[in-house]
């Protein structure tokens, strides 16, 4: 295969992705015909429609920069015929294999820090827990309950996503005690910069009161959490972005896998639908890492915050029952 | 990059011990997960729920969907394997407890280094994951 035909097919797989994504619409009539086939398809059509779906968002998180489970759950959730419930149980499974499958490598670099993750993840996974019974017995209580605040929380993660500004080597002049205590300090090697960067944290207190509220939302919508986790590390409590990142994703292999025991115990995922969505997403991962050198990933970004407001608004709508985006 | 850069720069020793024990378990999981799924869908076993009727309830909550097709909760799944679809769960519990043995892995090396704060800090993490692994909390009445 010449190196011409390889770019053109990127360069096509890229078209077809921003088509994918600026058309809502286009989403929307293809999860009608889904809905009216429903119960009606044959079962062995499913699979393959979850691998390509899922597929193709693995590729667009990647080129996004943001984790697979928040793309899965309110998507599958609102273009899918699966309840909730299993939409939740399947996009923790989905998060959770991806945060595994990438934590070696990132620890390996030394760019995910233990020693960071672990107090946070104490918390996070705790919370989650609480997070995921919360959430199935607000879904027990009335589905569209959870509906409703699924689409306010995927809005507002749209709105962090559109006015969130990231430092890349946050100031800290001063680890408070807990820090000092807990030893989150470390060092690593910027390849891109060819530098050895240093860091260390502060406000670990406010930082781990935050995590409360993280682990309860990523238990409670089976989201994943990497879009509050990086702010929270970088922002707050000053990690750089990379080691943030990084941080990031290694820490949901250890939240999820709280929520996604009380999902899994509970009866709350399908291999049917699981097994697909996982493996799908994990190889789109892949080839979207591949994409990122011809692609806009601002671009993808743009249109995956879109994407998100309208998924958002739309499960606001079918929790409300208002009927106003069908 | 200096040599002492080099020293600075490296995982720490626990990580590193972390990061190989959380790949294997990787490994072993999606493997499992792609064997079992193949034998599901080809019905080398058979489903203890057809795999045809899935559809038709899967829009239904999850008590309504188990007391219809009377799938497993907590860990009944385990005494089944012999079911195609129960035995899809061996690869979501590997990957489940993956994490719980990288820490136990984690506590002994902190318990032997006398690392107080971090030993208590993983024993609790062991705990919590133990915990909602155990089905006490959302394993249902089934």
């Amino acid at each position: 295969m010449s190196a011409a035909f390889r770019l053109a097919w990127r360069r096509a797989a890229a078209a077809g992705l921003i088509l994918v994504l600026a058309s809502p619409a286009a989403l929307g009539a293809a999860q009608e015909s889904v809905a009216d086939g429903g119960a009606a398809a044959p079962w062995w059509i499913w699979p393959p429609i979850l691998f390509v779906f899922c597929f193709v968002l693995g590729v667009v998180a990647v080129l996004a920069g943001v984790g697979g489970g928040v793309l899965y759950v309110p998507l599958v959730g609102g273009f899918f015929p699966f309840h909730i419930d299993f939409v939740r149980g399947a996009g923790l499974m989905v998060a959770l294999a991806g945060a595994l499958a990438a934590g070696p490598g990132l620890l390996r670099r030394n760019l995910a820090s233990l020693r960071l993750a672990m107090p946070v993840a104490l918390v996070a996974s705790t919370c989650a827990i609480f997070g995921a019974m919360l959430g199935l017995y607000l879904s027990a209580l009335d589905p569209l309950l959870v509906q409703a605040c699924l689409g306010f929380t995927i809005t507002g993660i749209g709105v962090l996503l559109l006015l969130s500004k990231n430092t890349e080597k946050p100031v800290v002049s001063k680890q408070d005690a807990m820090s000092l205590a807990f030893g989150l300090s470390g060092a690593y090697f910027d390849v891109g910069m060819r530098e050895r960067v240093e860091w260390k944290t502060h406000r670990t207190l406010l930082g781990l009161a935050l995590f409360i509220v993280i682990g309860v939302l990523a238990g409670m919508f089976g989201l994943g959490a990497g879009w509050a986790n990086v702010p929270v590390l970088n922002l707050v409590m000053g990690a750089p972005i990379k080691v943030s990142v990084a941080t990031s994703k290694f820490l949901l292999s250890i939240t999820d896998t709280s929520a996604a025991w009380i999902y899994m115990n509970r009866g709350c995922v399908i291999p049917l639908i699981a097994v697909p969505s996982i493996v799908g997403l994990m190889l789109g991962s892949l080839v979207g890492v591949r994409l990122l050198s011809v692609v806009k990933p601002r671009l993808i970004r743009r249109m995956v915050i879109l994407v998100l407001f309208f998924a958002g608004l739309r499960a606001i709508d079918r929790g409300l029952s208002l009927g106003l985006l069908g | 990059m200096s040599g002492e850069h080099d020293e600075a720069c490296a995982s720490p020793r626990e990580q590193v011990i972390y990061a190989n024990m959380l790949l294997l378990g990787v490994w072993v999981g999606l493997f499992a997960l792609l064997l079992t799924y193949t034998i599901y869908l080809t019905g080398l076993l058979p489903p203890e729920v057809p795999i045809a009727e899935i559809p038709q309830h899967w829009h239904k909550g999850v008590d309504e969907f188990l007391a219809v097709t009377g799938g497993s909760t907590g860990w009944s799944w385990a005494g089944r394997l012999n079911r195609g679809d129960f035995l899809n769960y061996v690869p979501f519990a590997l990957l489940g407890l993956t994490s719980i043995v990288c820490y136990l892995v984690l506590l002994a090396n902190y318990v032997q280094a006398r690392n107080r704060i971090f030993s208590v800090m993983v024993a609790l993490e062991i705990l919590v994951l133990s915990v909602a692994a155990s089905g006490i909390l959302g394993g249902g009445g089934h």
